[in-house]
């Protein structure tokens, strides 16, 4: 640890933290552009200069010249000052530099609310333009580079952002730097696109208006949007992300820093799993069987109706897919326990056409089955014998297999479907619950590393669905169960059930998640510590 | 100096790019005696007594940058030569390399035996096709007497020596961006620390030194390092060369003393002004220092003398103009050339340097307002010391100081403007 003095606050921060980290850990900010906590340091923004007043205990002289931030580690009994009058002039003349050959089209521009040229300009901003507009440099504009990314030269900060990201995280190298001085640009490779499995990650990180997704672009302007945390579902690395919404409707999702999960970072196909989330497919409402059709009711009739029957039978099953969450695979384990002891399975294949990539991209496309593995749900991709009466939790089984599951399911006397979306199996249901999303309700999984971690709802479920926990605990109820009037309540009762420890609320997850491990080794109280600092993984 | 050392050339009629005259003239004896006698600690002292001061511009004593290399990295030391000479105004290095080669790579044999380096570069300006070839039929010469490659001068010591050629960007000159160039990519000068001592070109120790700076060292090791302290100011001292270009009689490449006045160049040396000029201004070392007006003149050209007047010795390269010179087109024509090199890493120089010539042309086309020369000097002042390298203060500091020094000449701008509005 170093003991340093960042604008007269002294703290310890760990060795080999740069200035940036360590005022960040003062709670006093350094603005950046080119610096990146996931990537390399190129130290050419300039922005995060800073007056280092003293070097160390050791040498106690103070830097000529204002150094910057980034490439600055801490040494003991640095002093810092990150605000004095020459710093203050230098950012601000760092900050006219970067604006006097930037096009100023904050009004079309994408970024706008999100742009750090903006933010930094309500700090550092002279607000008086010494330059002529005639004599800025012109650049390309509005260049699609990739399947989801559009790049706008003049907006461009050179930070090499994008560059260092693609040659470090994906190492795939398709942008670089072409022409010299204030006419540099980024630009592709010959005959390259940006469109590796990562790319959009660099929309994220870039900090102007430089690269914007052509899927989210003039869709939304981000002050509107609505920001909740979650997880990825798109398979079983369970990436951190950000939902950002705006009145039911999902626009897009941005990686969340967790340094033992993703790093910074999250792949397009994952960044595109909120599309299900919206369309014809999802299940609206609830339904009922009679005959040959399907009667719309409330789902908690569904849930009565189907507690009615389901009691009257000798030994239910649960079948579900990685999909569910823990609360809801708890909750049809105990349903199952009171019916005739039924078995709980596991239908998803833990494998599929796409490989593990050694990054984030897991061949397991299902975001809990550890923590199916952990409720003690076998895996098992055939149907069960000796059961006269199913719960399909999230599971189309005849969407996989019609031949083998159709059959099972005509000869079982009860089938009730649970999940969000419209699917094959509901042919052969007696009662369909159609419950929230992940995007619509609190919950947990359990990622592919065994760690523990929360999703909270960003939206509303549509009108005629409760969440799937409730589903449950009204079905589990109706069968002379336990009540429970929250998912919280359920999760607590789960980690109790499951030797996870007492008292556990969503809460004590963590914004970054815990290890199901250290829970289970640990006492009974023990909180799970925030991350301060996150590193790549990658 | 009646004789001549570095340029040793001019007073010979032989030839000596012909490395069999440039042995009769007592060429490569030295390297012979200090690779098969000498430990290598013994050069390092023997350059760090000389007072030898790097000859590329910023002066940095050459024995204590060697002393620098990281030690016990297990990675091999790389010595390469800075010959990508690209300062306005600077011509010598080429004078030597097309003149006198193997007093370059002799100079190169003896300081990779000082740093324990098997493999060393000469990056070598593009332009140079010359000089490419010169040295390359050198290299050739040194290799085939066995004084470079497997077994130098008959010992189990290893030592080649490539040229590299640059593709013509000034940056290259940049020790740390002509690192980055060597390896293969965009000439960006590297963030420091690291320095390259101990992490340079592909990621080992690494020593950039001059091409005038490794031919001193050359006769250093001849001569002693007491000789080469004798001549000129102890701290900075050596034979020195003057690369002298503008509106004198007879400009060109001059070895003298360390120390020589400007005026004695200018007046004695170089045949004095132009007929019927008055010196106006001198620009001392390169296009990138401060420059002196007339009254500033009488002074010593050696490091110290240089910066006491508030300039730089930089690469000699001493551009002297005459009365009729316009301030305003000169200063627009340097400020051309820094926006033009700016690599446009950081965004000082990438921006700065663009807007100081956006302004100069304003000024020379007679349409500044007398506001823009606080803008022009306030933007210059916000490029200097902010940068990776120094590109950046190259560019500035020949701004603030035409403007501190003929301040009429850019108000007189700004008031043809105001008439011909």
């Amino acid at each position: 640890m170093a003991s340093v003095t960042i604008n007269g606050k002294n703290l310890e921060v760990p060795d080999g933290t740069n200035l940036v980290r360590a005022a960040e850990m003062a709670g006093e900010e350094i603005p950046h552009y080119c610096y990146h906590p996931g990537l390399s340091v190129a130290g050419n923004c300039r922005m995060c200069l800073v007056d280092i007043v003293a070097m160390s205990a050791k040498q106690p002289s103070p830097m000529p010249k204002l150094q910057i931030g980034c490439n600055t580690i801490v040494q003991d009994g640095m002093v810092i000052e990150s605000n004095n009058p020459r710093v203050v002039e230098a950012r601000q003349g760092v900050l006219e530099f970067l604006l006097i050959n930037h096009p100023i089209d904050c009004p079309i521009c994408d970024q706008a609310g999100e742009c750090k040229l903006q933010e930094y300009y309500m700090d550092y901003g002279r607000y008086q333009s010494r330059f002529a507009l005639d004599e800025k440099t012109d650049k390309g504009k509005a260049i699609p580079i990739g399947p989801d990314i559009m790049l706008d030269q003049e907006r461009c900060i050179l930070c090499t952002r994008c560059v260092r990201f693609l040659e470090e995280v994906t190492e795939t190298n398709e942008l670089g730097i072409k022409e010299r001085g204030d006419h540099s640009e980024i630009t592709l490779a010959d005959g390259r696109q940006v469109d590796n499995p990562y790319a959009t990650n660099i929309v994220d990180i870039c900090p102007v208006g430089a690269l914007t997704s052509r899927e989210f672009r003039f869709r939304a302007r981000v002050w509107y949007l609505d920001n909740s945390s979650s997880v990825c579902t798109g398979c079983s690395t369970g990436c951190n992300v950000d939902v950002d919404s705006r009145e039911g409707q999902i626009f897009r999702l941005k990686p969340r820093a967790n340094a033992e999960v993703n790093g910074y970072w999250m792949c397009d196909e994952g960044r595109r799993t909120w599309h299900r989330n919206h369309g014809d497919h999802r299940l609206a409402g609830s339904y009922l069987r009679s005959g040959e059709e399907f009667s719309e009711t409330p789902a908690e009739e569904v849930v009565h109706g189907a507690a009615t029957v389901l009691q009257s039978g000798k030994r239910a099953a649960v079948i579900a897919s990685a999909s569910a969450s823990m609360e809801e695979a708890f909750l049809a384990r105990s349903i199952a326990q009171r019916l005739g002891d039924g078995p709980c399975l596991l239908v998803s294949p833990a494998t599929s056409d796409i490989a593990d990539d050694g990054k984030l991209i897991s061949t397991d496309r299902y975001p809990n089955r550890a923590g199916l593995l952990a409720l003690g749900y076998r895996e098992q991709l055939e149907p069960p014998a000796n059961v006269d009466a199913v719960v399909l939790l999230r599971a189309d089984v005849v969407a996989d297999s019609e031949s083998m599951w159709g059959s099972f399911l005509e000869g079982v006397r009860e089938t009730l479907v649970v999940g969000d979306c419209v699917g094959k199996s509901m042919a052969y249901a007696d009662h369909v619950l159609g419950v929230a999303s992940h995007f619509e309700a609190d919950g947990t999984f359990v990622n592919r590393d065994g760690r523990l971690q929360i999703f909270r709802a960003a939206i509303a479920p549509p009108d005629q669905t409760v969440a799937g926990w409730q589903g449950l605990a009204g079905l589990l109820a109706a069968l002379g169960g336990p009540s429970y009037d929250s998912a919280e309540e359920v999760f607590s009762a789960m980690c109790l059930a499951i030797g996870l420890g007492a008292g556990r609320s969503h809460e004590s997850v963590g914004a970054t998640g815990t290890p199901l491990e250290r829970w289970r080794s640990a006492g009974s109280s023990a909180a799970s510590p925030i991350t301060a600092t996150v590193q790549a993984p990658l | 100096m009646s004789q001549h050392v570095l340029l040793r050339y001019r007073d010979v009629s032989a030839d000596l790019k012909s490395i069999d005259n440039y042995i009769a003239d007592g060429g490569y004896k030295t390297a012979r005696r200090v690779v098969t006698e000498m430990k290598p600690e013994q050069v390092l002292e023997t350059v760090k007594e000389s007072n030898l001061r790097g000859r590329g511009g910023a002066g940095f004593p050459t024995g204590l940058k060697w002393s620098f290399l990281a030690k016990g990295t297990g990675k091999p030391v790389y010595l390469l030569c800075n010959a990508d000479e690209s300062e306005p105004g600077t011509f010598k290095d080429r004078d030597i390399i097309d003149n006198d080669p193997h007093q370059l790579l002799e100079g190169m044999i003896i300081s990779a035996w000082a740093i324990h380096c098997i493999d060393a570069y000469i990056y070598i300006r593009g332009e140079f096709n010359y000089g490419v070839a010169v040295l390359e039929k050198a290299i050739a010469e040194a290799k085939a007497k066995g004084f470079l490659g497997k077994n130098v001068f008959g010992t189990d010591r290893e030592l080649n020596i490539h040229v590299h050629r640059g593709a013509g960007a000034y940056i290259c000159g940049e020790e740390t961006g002509l690192i980055e160039s060597l390896e293969g990519k965009r000439a960006h000068p590297r963030i420091k620390p690291p320095f390259p001592a101990v992490y340079g070109v592909f990621g080992c120790p690494t020593i950039v030194n001059n091409v005038e700076t490794l031919a001193c060292v050359r006769h250093i090791l001849e001569r002693g390092a007491a000789w080469f302290k004798g001549i000129g100011p102890e701290s900075g001292p050596g034979p020195k060369l003057y690369c002298v270009s503008g509106h004198v009689n007879r400009p060109g490449t001059y070895e003298l003393p360390m120390g020589t006045p400007l005026k004695e160049l200018i007046f004695e040396h170089c045949g004095g002004m132009l007929p019927g000029r008055k010196l106006k201004a001198v620009i001392p070392g390169g296009s990138s220092v401060p420059i002196l007006r007339a009254d500033e003149c009488d002074i010593a050209m050696d490091f110290d003398s240089v910066a006491k007047a508030g300039s730089m010795l930089g690469s000699a390269g001493i551009i002297v103009m005459d009365d009729s010179t316009d301030m305003v087109s000169a200063l627009r024509r340097i400020a051309h050339f820094y926006h033009h090199e700016s690599c446009g890493q950081c965004t000082p120089c990438r921006e700065g340097t663009g807007w100081l010539e956006t302004l100069l042309i304003r000024f020379d086309e007679g349409k500044a307002t007398e506001g823009d020369i606080a803008t022009l000097d306030n933007v210059a002042k916000g490029m200097m010391g902010t940068t990776i390298c120094v590109l950046s203060d190259a560019a500035a500091m020949p701004v603030r100081s035409f403007l501190a020094k003929f301040p009429e000449e850019f108000l007189a701008a700004t008031e043809r403007a105001t008439a011909a509005a």
